[in-house]
């Protein structure tokens, strides 16, 4: 099911991607779509944000994925490369554990 | 005709946005195997769907035990913008056919900002295949390279790496915070998803947010 969905979810992907080399320009020029669509990843990154830092098993809870977002929080205020947002995010998450 | 010194810098450009995003790569081969997925899979999304945040979306539900299903929808609403980015594209590529299918593949974030950059259509053309080619390929190694390393751990969460999605998704939202109605937007949007969390099915609170999201957006472009 994992590859169904994975491929299902490539395919639109791409099929996004072509789309706007190939529709009508009016369709995608509409002023509402212009303005809706780059809201759409603030919001959803957001909620995967939240959802993934405070949650486990469909129950909110807090741990040590508080503190991992926290630090990651004050690499990219910092202007860290990407990479080192996400490991400084993991070895946070692994030093708590460990010290736990 | 481009000049040679234009062509150089922009190689240049496309070679050093190559090797940062292959190195992200490896971050997000190192996520998807902690999440659970094999290298097999791991691999496939970097090969097929190419475009980072609906792939660190699409691992990141699955590492919170949600449904494939639900990561990818979420991977597809995040997949949405290219078809935006194609839009500003076709006046610049002025592709057709079998090169079209294949220019769309390269069609992110990174080969659309180094395409609009220059104001030459000719350089723009030639940013927008040198910055695609370089990502493809090295956003292709990075995660090969990440997914074996972390396959090799006995236990990669020891790592923290399953706490790293959120990290991921943070320092790709926070180019986009620097207005106030983003910001905005985005608390709103983590309040909604966690007020619903408890009593909705796992990846129903992202599918309620970006309906949310076009309601208002729609409503705004229209008022």
């Amino acid at each position: 099911m994992t590859w169904a969905a994975l491929l299902v979810a490539a395919a639109a992907c791409y099929a996004m991607k072509l789309a706007g080399l190939s529709l009508p320009h009016r369709m995608l020029q509409d002023p509402r779509v212009q303005r809706t669509v780059p809201l759409l990843p603030v919001a959803l990154l957001a909620a995967l944000i939240a959802t993934q830092t405070f949650s486990s098993g469909g129950r909110l809870v807090l741990d040590v994925r508080a503190a991992a977002l926290a630090v990651a929080g004050v690499a990219v205020i910092l202007r860290a490369p990407f990479l080192v947002v996400v490991v400084a995010g993991a070895a946070t998450a692994a030093l708590l554990r460990l010290a736990f | 005709m481009i000049a040679s010194d234009a062509k150089r810098g922009i190689v240049r450009d496309a070679v050093g946005i190559g090797i940062a995003t292959g190195a992200y790569a490896v971050s997000f081969g190192a996520i998807s195997v902690t999440a659970g997925l094999s290298i097999a899979q791991t691999c496939a999304l970097s090969l097929l769907m190419f475009t980072g945040a609906s792939q660190f979306a699409f691992a990141g539900v699955i590492a919170a035990a949600g449904s494939p299903w639900a990561g990818a929808a979420a991977a597809m609403l995040l997949g949405t913008r290219n078809a935006l980015y194609g839009l500003r594209l076709t006046t610049l590529l002025e592709v057709s056919g079998v090169r079209r299918l294949l220019a769309a593949q390269l069609v992110i974030d990174e080969t659309t900002a180094m395409a609009i950059a220059r104001d030459k259509p000719a350089q723009s053309r030639f940013a927008f295949y040198a910055t695609g080619v370089a990502i493809f390929s090295l956003w292709n190694l990075g995660t090969l390279a990440g997914a074996i390393a972390t396959h090799a751990l006995p236990d990669p969460k020891v790592l923290g790496f399953d706490a790293a999605p959120p990290a991921a998704f943070l320092a790709l939202l926070a180019p986009r915070l620097r207005a106030r109605e983003p910001l905005a937007i985005a608390l709103a949007a983590a309040l909604v998803a966690l007020v619903l969390l408890p009593v909705v099915p796992a990846g129903v609170p992202l599918l309620v947010v970006a309906g949310l999201v076009v309601l208002y957006g729609l409503r705004r472009g229209s008022g």
